[in-house]
């Protein structure tokens, strides 16, 4: 018994090999616009792993560091610390910024663009929550000033230096899949240097705000020496931090130590959950669902693409269908036919799309999450469309009149 | 004809079913969750390591002086500028000394009116003694006249009592006398204190050194403490460094340093620790130390960042591990290790460290045991992983 689908496919092997690439490009499209809607989310979820807390103590009234900008003091994790249940806190303090590359000659000049990288400033604790869990290449950092260890994304490459603000720092570790919620990489730096780095101004604003305490007659008081310099010393410093990091002891319910955190210490604390939620469904709310938006359309079209596809291909064979069943083929047979080129041509999409996208999907700037679920899904939905098509194009090949072999 | 054309067709399809197939195969092994993590590894070694503090400081004198005035006053000149070499006892600016010139004049005089004073009493007990003499003559001849009866004893009397009064003259010429010269000698001594207030009007270098800043101008007036002229010595600069306190075991005074400052970044400057200060900062969670210079660089600026490495003496032998491989699960601080092809976490205590991001391990790990380095995600228990020389991530 020969196969009516194989022969037909070898027939007009070309024609079938080309619908299934372009359904498969297409399919690779609609996957990767899930991945990037994943990629979204997982982007917001690997900020809170990365951290390693299970609670983020915050300024009072703010919804934490990501969301909004929230400022305190960095002698208040020692009172954190004295809390029960509290294993580990750490300081910590985010800022988005541009990074320049310096080249060996000194810094980048001025406007150029390729060589500044928007980049998440992470300044941390060495060996406390905070701290990059993995590295690509590279080691920790281990002086307190002026060494960074760089996400891949960054593009830098170890040993490289970079200028953050005034000072440069050399790049001693490589780590991956350290994003802020909106996708840019980090770069983490020693808690001091980045506590200057986000309240230090620079050099002109330094001189002009002496210059202007200076002019201020009851700030610069000629009886009383020494006056302006100690203003101007307590102006020129900061001590303040985004958030607290907190681990709280294996078997401690985060909740119970967030209470009397929030009651008596005058702080906002957040666990885990109240966090996800805040950065899922508050922060990228807004375009997780344009995105999302996007894919339901896109799938949409998608499906109707590939029905019509797979109808027409049949309806460009009612000839053929006609010559059979004139030599009276059986209607299941000519069904049968039917379904399997159009599950063959669906699987073919659904093989080339996801290889294609599996290999686009790096060149992404942001990250795009290929989820095997996803992936299941999309077969599923591939295969169910595919024979919900070919179904259509069945009845019209079944009521097919023999004659038209003949005819017209 | 017809069957080969259709047999290389069909060629062609499975060849291209088979590529799709491998693709699709690969496509699976190397993402998802049944691609394996690709780590590196090191073996454990044995071995010593230099653990090295890290900081960084500002390079200050260790003696500077600020001069200034003793009195509130207006400075009527100045006579340096700043980088100007200075000579210990070299005048370096005057306060405007306003009517001292002529308060000494004034007591120059004084002190010659009572050199006149004292000629004047001088002469004046000179006068009283030749009194006193015939006074005494007279008194001794009338004694004797009287005692022969030729005078009355009221004659007699008269010249006794004229005897007393020019001993009494005479003493009163001696405190005369003694008075004209305190007089004197008080406004000798008055005259050498506003001399010496003059003199202290004129501001002169303490020290050998070189003049830091000048912060008064001529004419302007300057209260008492305040500073006109800074001087350090530029042989005292040293390195006021500041670690972090986590970071600053093992720190003492001889400790050898290395200093690079900012403005010379590829020449770091030998040092060593020369004082520890008892006091930490508590606020910034810092240790302050002075690390001196063996040679102080010329055009070395006061104020100049630099960074100061200090080495300490090597520690003992132990299994050594790169700072990467340390990893923390909840509370734990482990390394995970290959163990006949299965990951394990093993919880280590760990020692000291070095810049070089090499760690001290306690125990934990014995040497030559498989420990993962770098890894591309975090690791678990049941973690599959392929063994690579180096995680090569470029960017795409």
């Amino acid at each position: 018994m020969i196969s009516l689908a194989g022969r037909d496919i070898l027939h007009s092997w070309s024609k079938f090999v080309l619908t299934g690439i372009g359904l498969g490009l297409l399919i690779g499209v609609t996957l990767t616009m899930a991945g990037v809607y994943r990629g979204m989310v997982d982007d917001a979820r690997a900020l809170l792993n990365n951290s390693g807390a299970d609670l983020w103590v915050v300024q009072q009234d703010t919804q934490g560091p990501y969301a909004e900008s929230s400022s305190l003091r960095d002698d208040a994790v020692r009172s954190v610390l004295g809390q029960p249940g509290v294993a580990r806190a750490a300081n910590v303090t985010y800022l988005t910024m541009q990074v320049r590359r310096t080249s060996e000659g000194g810094a980048a000049p001025a406007g150029s663009g390729d060589d500044d990288v928007r980049a998440m400033v992470v300044g941390f604790e060495p060996g406390q929550p905070g701290e990059p869990a993995y590295l690509l290449a590279g080691r920790h950092i281990t002086r307190s000033h002026y060494e960074a260890v760089a996400d891949v994304r960054t593009g830098f490459t170890l040993g490289e230096r970079i200028r953050i603000r005034r000072h440069d720092y050399t790049v001693v570790g490589l780590t991956r899949r350290m994003v802020s919620s909106g996708g840019d990489p980090m770069v983490f730096i020693p808690l001091k240097d980045a506590q200057e780095t986000q309240f230090l101004k620079d050099n002109d604003a330094i001189v002009n705000d002496r210059a202007r305490t200076a002019a201020n007659p009851s700030l610069n008081r000629p009886g009383v020496p020494g006056l302006l310099e100690a203003i101007q010393a307590s102006q020129a410093n900061n001590r303040n931090v985004n958030a607290i990091l907190v681990q709280v002891w294996p078997g401690t319910d985060a909740e119970a130590v967030a209470e009397p955190v929030r009651r008596w210490k005058h702080l906002e604390a957040f666990t885990r959950e109240q966090m996800e939620e805040i950065l899922v469904a508050k922060l990228i709310a807004t375009s997780a669902k344009q995105i999302s938006m996007f894919l339901v359309i896109l799938a949409i079209v998608s499906a109707a693409i590939v029905a019509f596809i797979i109808y027409t291909m049949t309806l460009g064979k009612i000839r053929e269908i006609a010559v059979l069943k004139l030599i009276g083929t059986r209607n299941r047979t000519i069904a049968g036919m039917i379904l399997q080129q159009a599950l063959g041509l669906g699987l073919i999409g659904f093989v080339v799309g996801k290889v294609a996208a599996t290999f686009w999907a790096p060149i992404f700037p942001k990250y795009v999450l290929l989820e095997p679920g996803d992936a299941v899904r999309g077969l599923v939905a591939v295969v169910v469309i595919c024979a919900l098509a070919s179904t259509l194009a069945i009845r019209i090949a079944l009521k097919v009149d023999p004659a038209a072999a003949i005819g017209g | 004809m017809k069957t080969s054309s259709i047999g290389t067709r069909r060629f062609a399809l499975i060849g291209l079913g088979v590529l799709l197939v491998a693709a699709m195969t690969y496509v699976v092994m190397r993402s998802g969750p049944l691609a394996p993590t690709r780590v590196t590894v090191v073996q454990a070694t044995e071995g010593q390591l230099t653990p090295q503090l890290f900081g960084i400081g500002t390079v200050e004198a260790r003696r500077s002086y600020l001069i200034g005035p003793t009195t509130t006053g207006r400075v009527r000149a100045v006579a340096v500028d700043v980088g100007d070499t200075v000579k210990a006892g070299q005048p370096l600016a005057e306060m405007d000394p306003v009517d001292l010139d002529e308060r000494a004049a004034a007591l120059d005089a004084s002190v010659a009116r009572a050199g006149s004073a004292i000629a004047a009493a001088e002469a004046q007990r000179r006068d009283a003694l030749a009194r006193r003499e015939l006074a005494a003559v007279n008194a001794r001849r009338y004694v004797e006249l009287g005692r022969q009866n030729f005078i009355s004893t009221g004659a007699v009397e008269a010249r006794q009592q004229e005897q007393a009064s020019a001993d009494a003259l005479v003493t009163a010429a001696d405190a005369n006398l003694a008075a004209a010269r305190q007089d004197q000698q008080r406004l000798a001594a008055e005259r050498a204190g506003l001399r010496q207030q003059r003199a202290n009007a004129r501001l002169l270098a303490p020290a050998d050194g070189v003049v830091s800043s000048r912060d008064a101008e001529p004419g302007s007036t300057v209260v008492v403490g305040q500073a006109v002229l800074r001087v350090i010595e530029p042989s005292s600069l040293w390195v006021k460094v500041r670690l972090d306190q986590a970071r600053s075991g093992g720190l003492v005074v001889g400790l050898p340093a290395q200093i690079v400052l900012r403005s010379n970044p590829g020449r770091p400057l030998p040092g060593k620790v020369v004082r520890v200060e008892a006091i930490s900062d508590s606020v910034t969670e810092e240790r302050v130390a002075q690390i001196g210079f063996d040679q102080v660089p010329a055009g070395l600026s006061v104020g100049e960042l630099a960074e100061v490495t200090l080495s300490l003496p090597p520690t003992a032998k132990a299994v050594l591990l790169p700072n990467a491989a340390i990893k923390r699960r909840q509370a734990q601080t482990g390394s995970w290790v290959i163990d006949a092809g299965t990951l394990r976490f093993v919880p280590v205590r760990i020692g000291q460290a070095s810049l070089d991001g090499q760690v001290q391990v306690l125990d934990g790990v014995k040497p030559g045991v498989t420990v993962v380095v770098h890894s591309e995600k975090e690791l678990g228990e049941r973690s599959r992983i392929t063994v690579v020389d180096a995680l090569e991530w470029r960017r795409p």
